[in-house]
């Protein structure tokens, strides 16, 4: 009985321990901004390694995401003669809903999980101290360069996402099914706002970005030194990760488009 | 390190590709396109009944869509909704005594203002009135009136 107490003691200031350590490493994050402007060089090679290479990913899942919309969606309205509306369908839930939430989550998987295992090793072997030793600070050296590319590649990656989803979407309602393609495209105009919906989706995607990529880096500076430690880092990366996506995507969406 | 001329260039790439992907859905998916004429003239119209009118709903000339529905609101002393529309400045030739409808697009499609161009000589231009308006038709009125007039068909 009192020695479960006392776990449950001890997992409870453990957790609010690391949450403590993660607010105020982000605190120091914040202010290496600085001080990152002076090595764009370094931001650029991260924005290459977090960004760019999680395009393929991001364009396939968005292409093939935007068709099934295409198809679910003509599925539902053509029992209601309202194919036309397909194009608001397709724009509107790609816009606001999936395109920031699934490639955050996509993202996730791909980038941060690689961002955790990256700097989790780097403590591991001993790198960071290192760092230290010669007096380069690593949480300017390795850490803020990987969370910033996070932050800019994310809106961007979403807006990809959503336009190719767009596309996908056109391919399969006009090219396959045959939706007459000036109401697809005059319908999906009409229908959605440029700051209702697609400004909304990217302060989404911008806080998605910016909750993700500092699970990551922390998760990754923050592991245990052991190989098993940074495995289970990673995981968590991507649990908790996928976990804060979903909640925030509630919070905001019941945000901006309110609840009433 | 090595590769870094290569490397800025494929994420300089991928920056334009993010922000082209923000143009496109800014232009071809969303209204952003429409919402930049700011090049308009209003007049107002008083309906009994605007149905499911709304703000932004078509206002059309022939079919062609030549404005948009600016401001709802409800007069108080006759208790009508006043629409105020804005037209764009390039159809400054409708007539004093045009007449305004409200019509549903196919069945269930949304509702907009059709103009129908009298013969005054004397153009509407910014703040003025249009005096000769037909409501929104409203389905269970019409239902109503069908059955009324079954009812004393047969009698």
């Amino acid at each position: 009985m009192i020695s479960a107490l006392l776990r449950l003691g001890r997992w409870g200031l453990g957790t609010f321990e690391r949450l403590g350590r993660g607010h105020l490493f982000l605190v120091r994050l914040l202010l290496g901004i600085a001080a990152l402007l002076l090595r764009l060089p370094l931001l650029i090679v991260q924005m290459y390694s977090v960004g760019v290479l999680t395009l393929p990913i991001i364009v396939v899942s968005g292409a093939f995401v935007g068709m099934v919309l295409g198809l679910q969606g003509y599925n539902t309205l053509v029992d209601f003669g309202a194919e036309e509306s397909l194009g608001v369908i397709v724009s509107l839930s790609l816009v606001r809903e999936l395109g920031p939430v699934v490639s955050a989550l996509l993202f996730a998987g791909r980038a941060g999980s690689a961002l955790t295992a990256e700097i989790g090793l780097m403590k591991t072997t001993e790198q960071l101290s290192g760092m230290e030793m010669m007096a380069v600070d690593p949480m300017r050296r390795v850490v803020a360069p990987r969370f910033f590319a996070g932050c800019f590649s994310m809106p961007l990656l979403t807006a990809i996402f959503s336009a190719v989803g767009v596309l996908g979407g056109y391919f399969v309602g006009v090219g396959l099914l045959g939706v007459d393609e000036g109401a697809f495209w005059s319908q999906m105009q009409a229908n959605t706002d440029w700051e209702e919906d697609i400004l909304n989706g990217v302060i989404k995607s911008l806080v998605f970005g910016f909750v993700v990529t500092w699970i990551a880096v922390f998760e990754g500076y923050d592991t245990a030194p052991t190989s098993e430690g940074v495995a289970r880092a990673t995981t968590r990366t991507v649990v908790h990760s996928a976990f804060a996506v979903l909640a925030l995507d509630f919070v905001l969406t019941a945000l901006m488009f309110g609840v009433e | 390190m090595r590769q870094s001329r290569a490397v800025e260039l494929i994420v300089g790439l991928f920056v334009a590709a993010g922000l082209g992907a923000l143009f496109m859905l800014a232009m071809k998916v969303s209204n952003l396109s429409l919402v930049a004429q700011e090049d308009t003239y209003s007049v107002t119209a008083k309906f009994q009944n605007i149905g499911g009118l709304k703000v932004r709903s078509p206002v059309t000339l022939a079919g062609v869509t030549i404005g948009r529905v600016a401001v709802i609101q409800i007069d108080s002393q006759t208790y009508e909704a006043e629409v105020r529309m804005r037209i764009e400045s390039q159809y400054d030739y409708l007539p004093e005594d045009t007449s305004a409808s409200i019509y549903t697009a196919g069945l269930l499609g949304e509702q907009y203002i059709a103009l129908e161009p009298g013969g005054a000589e004397v153009y509407l231009k910014e703040g003025d009135k249009i005096f000769l308006t037909q409501s929104a038709l409203v389905l269970e009125e019409l239902i109503g009136q069908f059955l009324y007039s079954k009812a004393a068909g047969e009698s």
